[in-house]
């Protein structure tokens, strides 16, 4: 019964079906290690909302802006720039580099000058990682517009013609350590440009700076990871520690009061991939020109800076 | 929240209506904004439509507005269509020995949930009002710069003439 529920509601998100569940009986008793892992796995998978693009909400956003408009202005002092290089209608994908952990400030300032840009009436999607939104007390973040993170997910949001923020760095990127905090690194994840390709929309890429000085990044903790099997329960590749407040010592980024860290996003031109590279792009030849260009753009906004934290 | 702000210039009215009322000229002496479009057909005039955006904190905030008052060469109001809700008023009004005395005004209401929307409006007050104050001096230096290209224009016109 749990278990159809389970690969039901993991193949409307998308994702594929979780391996099945309880068959290990006929095989003999699983360790209880494993029976933990697979029923949390279940209860994970099962907590994932299904992507209802419908439920993102303008008037919702549009009444929670003002609290974000504050803590990005007076907290993060932020600054966004460029935002007239997204074409003014049609799907767009935003590619953005990703930090600050798990509070990820940086999503929050952009969200909050691209709304206000465009209008609450513009359709915006972002892509956000399972685990945030099977989280209680995040639901919100679905009438902002957030989804779970798939390719399905993301072809369904282009496909309506709206902007979709992408991190393909994700949770590897957003936990890279504080001293590597201007450095571009997708880890080698191509899939928005086969994306992009597909649905044949522009890609625009949305640098950021500040985020990764919101606490002190210690290390991913990948090996720590895997010996919890936590990237096949949670889909988790990373186990972060930190330095923030008020834990000290933050095992896991389980949420923190990040840093008043000065946060700096520059929107790049956008690139339109068939224009500049042919009917038949090569992926990787792409991949290197986008990381080329938001690295320089990053290194920019790098040597722009003075001192940590302050900006 | 409404900020007021006001100025003597030492211009005919008619100077200052002409340039208040051309929106290509908006982004020369308005303080802190970033764009101001015409949308639409009319240009200006009752029911012109502008896509604008002003910066303020972290983000640029506006959208649609509409011209709601043309009355020449005294009173134009706008008032937003989509976005932050807002309006605004150019109040012009003659003054002895050809002055002209202008009055800038933005209302703006910040729709939020719980407390966030008061504190917002009050957080954005002294950054408006700011705003309000330079696009005045600015506007002040516009009008003056064009009396005195005008002037010029016109002495050199005479002295071609004999």
């Amino acid at each position: 019964m749990a278990q159809t529920r389970t690969s039901t509601s993991a193949r409307r998100n998308g994702h594929e079906p979780a391996a099945p569940v309880g068959t290990g009986a006929h095989r003999g008793s699983p360790s209880l290690f494993a029976r933990v892992r697979r029923e949390l796995t279940g209860a994970v998978q099962r907590r994932i909302p299904r992507a209802d693009l419908d439920e993102r909400d303008p008037d919702n956003i549009r009444e929670q802006l003002p609290l974000f408009w504050l803590f990005s202005t007076l907290w993060f002092r932020g600054e966004v720039r460029g935002l007239g290089n997204i074409p003014d209608d049609g799907p767009v994908l935003l590619v953005g580099n990703h930090s600050g952990g798990n509070m990820i400030p940086d999503t929050m300032v952009f969200t909050v000058a691209f709304s206000t840009y465009f209008g609450v009436e513009r359709p915006f999607y972002q892509l956000a990682h399972n685990l945030v939104l099977s989280l209680p007390g995040l639901s919100w973040l679905r009438k902002f517009g957030t989804v779970a993170a798939s390719p399905e997910n993301a072809r369904k949001a282009v496909a309506s013609g709206a902007a979709l923020l992408v991190y393909p760095g994700g949770d590897y990127e957003v936990h890279r350590p504080s001293w590597q905090g201007n450095r571009v690194d997708f880890g080698g994840r191509k899939g928005f440009l086969r994306l992009a390709l597909e649905q044949d929309v522009p890609v625009v890429p949305v640098v950021a700076i500040g985020g990764q000085e919101t606490a002190l990044f210690l290390t991913r903790g990948e090996r720590l990871a895997r010996l919890l099997a936590l990237d096949r329960v949670l889909r988790l590749k990373v186990l972060p520690i930190s330095i923030s407040l008020p834990w000290i010592v933050n095992i896991g980024d389980v949420g923190q009061i990040p840093l008043p860290a000065k946060i700096t996003i520059e929107t790049l031109p956008a690139i339109d991939l068939r224009a500049e590279f042919g009917p038949d792009p090569d992926v990787d030849e792409v991949y290197d020109h986008v990381i080329r260009q938001m690295q320089n753009a990053l290194d920019a906004l790098a040597a722009e800076r003075r001192f940590p934290v302050i900006g | 929240m409404r900020i007021t702000g006001d100025r003597m210039l030492a211009a005919p009215i008619d100077d200052v209506w002409a340039i208040v009322t051309d929106p290509e000229r908006v982004l020369n002496y308005m303080s802190g904004v970033t764009r101001w479009e015409v949308a639409g057909d009319v240009r200006t005039g009752l029911g012109a439509r502008y896509r604008m955006l002003f910066r303020i904190g972290a983000a640029e905030v506006g959208g649609l507005v509409e011209v709601v008052e043309f009355d020449q060469p005294r009173d134009l109001a706008w008032t937003s269509v989509t976005g932050l809700d807002h309006r605004g008023r150019w109040r012009l009004r003659e003054a002895p020995g050809g002055r002209t005395r202008v009055e800038f005004r933005l209302a703006y209401v910040v729709e939020g949930a719980g407390l966030s929307g008061w504190v917002a409006e009050r957080v954005a007050a002294p950054t408006v009002s700011g705003h309000v104050r330079q696009t005045l001096q600015q506007l002040e230096r516009l009008v003056e710069h064009e009396r005195l290209r005008a002037r010029a224009a016109a002495r050199r016109r005479g002295a071609a003439r004999p």
